[in-house]
């Protein structure tokens, strides 16, 4: 038996309607594994969180969700734009969503300060003209 | 309270998942802000909403959520209504404006935090 799991995911950048496939096919792979409810709600929601984001900011990107023995990691890596001031876009309530996301029920600025939220480690990797890499960690306990 | 007890309430249009009309239910939430449902939401059933794209739908399912309204005539795709029939979700439409739909529902005993009303 290998050491992970892994589920691997392409996050189409074109399609808003489309956005959030890989955090439901996750939830559903991670309840036929079997693990808490709990566990399951808050991964599904961080990854959900950063789907949408990579769909709305930067037209795309690769997601892993990787399941160990103690915990969930979730990686999200885009080559979007870069978030210029990390501590600033942690802020809740801070946002660069445009009005047309904000018609679509998003762009709160809730988005990362959730993902940390719901999980029990976030680092943010980020360089303007780059791209971003988020990765997430949630205890199994 | 059963999810039939809300169609009754307010009068709804059940757009699909009839079968699970008799599910309880104990508590609900409205927002057209999906990123607040997603921030400050927990344990609710039921999603009181205006907002018409797949994505309700989907933060529903991420919320574990059963029931969503759709308030002020709003009529889902037929994308969302598959969604919503994946997931085993009840979803229904009311002519009812998002105000008086959840006052109607707070007033008859379906809370917002999973507690009885006081």
């Amino acid at each position: 038996m290998s050491e992970f799991v892994n589920f691997h995911f392409d996050v189409d950048g074109d399609n808003f309607v489309s956005a959030g496939q890989a955090s439901v096919k996750v939830k559903k792979n991670l309840r036929e594994m079997g693990l808490d409810p709990d566990i399951i709600r808050r991964v599904s929601i961080a990854m959900y969180e950063g789907e949408i984001n990579m769909v709305i900011h930067a037209g795309g990107g690769v997601a892993d969700v990787n399941v160990y023995k103690d915990y969930i990691e979730i990686i999200l890596d885009d080559h979007g734009p870069g978030i210029p001031n990390v501590e600033l876009a942690m802020q809740e309530g801070y946002s660069t969503a445009s009005d047309h996301v904000r018609s679509l029920g998003f762009g709160a600025g809730m988005g990362l300060s959730n993902m940390k939220r719901y999980t029990d480690d976030m680092q943010i990797d980020s360089t303007v003209g780059v791209g971003t890499k988020i990765t997430m960690r949630v205890n199994m306990e | 309270m059963k999810i039939s007890d809300i169609k009754e309430l307010l009068d709804a249009q059940v757009l699909c998942g009839e079968v699970y009309m008799y599910r309880d239910v104990f508590s609900a939430c409205g927002s057209d802000m999906m990123s607040d449902v997603l921030a400050y939401v927990k344990d609710q059933a039921v999603l009181l909403s205006g907002l018409v794209n797949s994505q309700v739908v989907r933060t529903a399912e991420m919320m574990d959520m059963v029931c969503i309204v759709f308030v002020r005539s709003k009529q889902p795709t037929d994308e969302m209504i598959q969604l919503a029939k994946d997931y085993k979700m009840v979803m229904l439409s009311t002519e009812k404006r998002m105000y008086e739909a959840c006052g109607i529902l707070y007033s008859n005993g379906l809370v917002a935090n999973g507690q009885k009303k006081a």
